[in-house]
């Protein structure tokens, strides 16, 4: 398991580090001056000049690239162009929206689609586990802005229950902030619960075929009881797979997600970032999704090991 | 081969959305570049069987347009995603185990590590937006998904016996993959395709809804329900419509590849995911 874990750590250490590499190479790729492209074509040169000066493009290529990263590293993000306030600190606000949005999706997503997967596989061919396959089938091709978009027409404008959007922010306590997010996460969650459930029943159906659930079965265990307590185990590895990439699609979606309601999230902040042409923050955001993403890869590496010990071995 | 009804109702509703398509090329209902502020917002009626939008515009006609877009898109970044990352899945299963396939395998994961809207900010970031730069970023994402399939599905082939004594004969690992292996992934490869294309819609929505892909005046699904969302409370019809759209292009191309695999490989069946 140390060996395992030595290895994974620095799998994660390397593509942290190749990572970085793209994300600087691409903002390096913009043709001509940086600091000129962010200032537009009407800045006089000094403007441009001191900018370079600000941005630390004056060094060469390696070093720029080191402090770039050794700045990341002790969270000195540079200061963003437009709101000349340090990116870190603008950053941690939105993140304040953006993790809690996916954390609740990743929530819901998964509290629907365990019952209804386990649900599904255990009457599988019957009238409810064709319903489920036929709505699950309906959950996926679902756009979820789109969804977004019809929660808000039926649950804030019509029947005025939630806020149709904005975010009063945490400090207004946790019910009205809650509240504001409530349906931006079901309309993440709903359409990632649909293909998890589907991946959960597939996965429970090939185990359920397995010689042990047989044999779990012939010395008396009742068909639920094989499916929750030997079946569920073993039909873990693929449904962790899914939810670990989920986390990224959430991440993302959470992005689009937060233009519906109008939340001030990390969404929002790197599509202001671009009309801005404010590019230290394009970066530093990418670069934390990036890294976000990466890091839950690591993290469904190691719950695989958890799960099922014969990964270990594989590193 | 057997023809389950899901098969042929995904069939008929992703052929609905390509001819509806291919005739915008020749012929909408409405000029979808005339404007008509006299007729706007209205609901569906005979004239116009969807309505009207906020410029009086059909929007029967501007869904025909916008397949056009989206399925260009979708095609054109299933294709980047099967030219590049094919070869590359032939190759790490020729070289299983090898530093070749670790870097290729290695080379996946980072590209895993970008979602396409992380890819599509980027190149916007840098380029400016346009729909290029969605098929791009979503056909950038699709290459780690076919290097995979190709990589799992050549593995398994590669310990066969006719490939052995193809190997016998003298043939080169290039002519084997070529020759061998990938008419017998094929199946794998065109399922995969047919799920990578309903993803392509979704995510060219998604990318045009937040101004990232297609621009004006180009007709898209994804701008129209973003023009859509301050007018819902108005007109429901002109965010409705849309995205029913893309909810029955999605799912007509789903369940195409869902019946595609049942009936090429009947051992899947009842437990597609």
């Amino acid at each position: 398991m140390l060996r395992f874990l030595a290895r994974r750590l620095l799998a994660l250490v390397l593509s942290l580090i190749v990572a970085s590499l793209v994300v600087f190479a691409v903002i390096e790729v913009i043709p001509g001056d940086p600091a000129a492209f962010m200032l537009g074509l009407n800045a006089s040169p000094e403007t441009v000049e001191a900018l370079r000066q600000t941005l630390g493009l004056t060094g060469s290529l390696p070093a720029r690239y080191l402090s770039w990263l050794g700045g990341m590293l002790t969270g000195d993000f540079g200061i963003s162009y437009t709101y000349k306030v340090p990116v870190a600190d603008l950053v941690a606000d939105r993140m304040a929206v953006s993790l809690p949005l996916a954390l609740l999706a990743l929530a819901l997503s998964t509290a629907i689609a365990l019952p209804v997967g386990l649900h599904a596989a255990a009457r599988r061919g019957r009238a409810s586990d064709t319903a489920v396959m036929g709505l699950t089938q309906l959950g996926i091709a679902v756009p979820n802005f789109w969804f977004a978009m019809l929660l808000v027409l039926v649950f804030a404008v019509n029947l005025r229950w939630l806020p149709a959007g904005g975010f009063p922010g945490w400090d207004a306590g946790i019910v009205p902030a809650f509240k504001a997010l409530l349906l931006p996460s079901i309309a993440l969650a709903l359409p990632q619960a649909a293909i998890l459930a589907r991946v959960l029943r597939s996965a429970l159906i090939e185990t359920l075929e397995q010689d042990y659930i047989r044999t779990a079965r012939a010395k008396g265990l009742t068909r639920s009881r094989a499916l929750t307590h030997h079946a569920l185990r073993n039909a873990l590895v693929p449904v962790l797979t899914i939810l670990g990439m989920q986390f990224s699609f959430l991440l993302a979606g959470a992005i689009i997600i937060e233009n519906v309601f109008y939340l001030p999230g990390l969404g929002r902040l790197i599509f202001q970032a671009i009309t801005q042409r404010d590019l230290i923050v394009v970066e530093s955001v990418v670069m934390i999704l990036v890294f976000a993403v990466i890091l839950v890869t690591f993290a469904t590496d190691i719950a695989y090991a958890l799960v099922d010990p014969r990964l270990r071995r594989r590193g | 081969m057997r023809l389950r009804p899901q098969l042929i109702l995904g069939a008929v509703l992703t052929l609905a959305a390509l001819l509806g398509a291919g005739l915008s090329l020749v012929w909408t209902p409405y000029d979808i570049g005339a404007l008509n502020i006299a007729a706007k917002l209205q609901g569906p009626s005979a004239a116009h069987w969807l309505g009207t939008d906020h410029f009086g515009r059909d929007i029967g006609s501007m869904l025909m347009a916008g397949a056009r877009t989206s399925i260009a898109v979708a095609v054109v970044a299933v294709g980047i995603g099967m030219v590049v990352g094919v070869p590359l899945g032939l190759i790490a299963a020729a070289r299983a185990g090898g530093w070749l396939d670790e870097v290729i395998m290695r080379g996946n994961d980072l590209i895993f590590a970008f979602p396409s809207l992380v890819i599509a900010i980027l190149i916007t970031a840098v380029f400016g937006p346009s729909a290029l730069n969605a098929i791009l970023a979503i056909g950038i994402f699709n290459i780690p998904v076919f290097a995979r399939v190709a990589r799992g599905g050549a593995l398994g082939l590669w310990t066969l016996d006719y490939i052995r004594a193809a190997r016998v004969a003298g043939k080169g690992t290039a002519r084997i993959s070529a020759e061998h292996i990938l008419p017998n992934i094929a199946n794998l490869l065109i399922v995969q395709g047919t799920i990578q294309f309903s993803l392509g819609i979704l995510a060219e929505a998604g990318l045009s809804y937040v101004g990232l892909g297609a621009q004006p005046p180009t007709a898209s699904w994804g701008r129209m329900l973003a023009e859509a969302q301050t007018m819902v409370t108005l007109a429901p019809h002109v965010a409705l419509f849309p995205g029913l759209a893309i909810v029955f292009t999605v799912l007509g191309l789903n369940l195409l590849g869902d019946g595609l695999r049942d009936a090429l490989d009947p051992r899947s069946r009842g437990r597609q995911a």
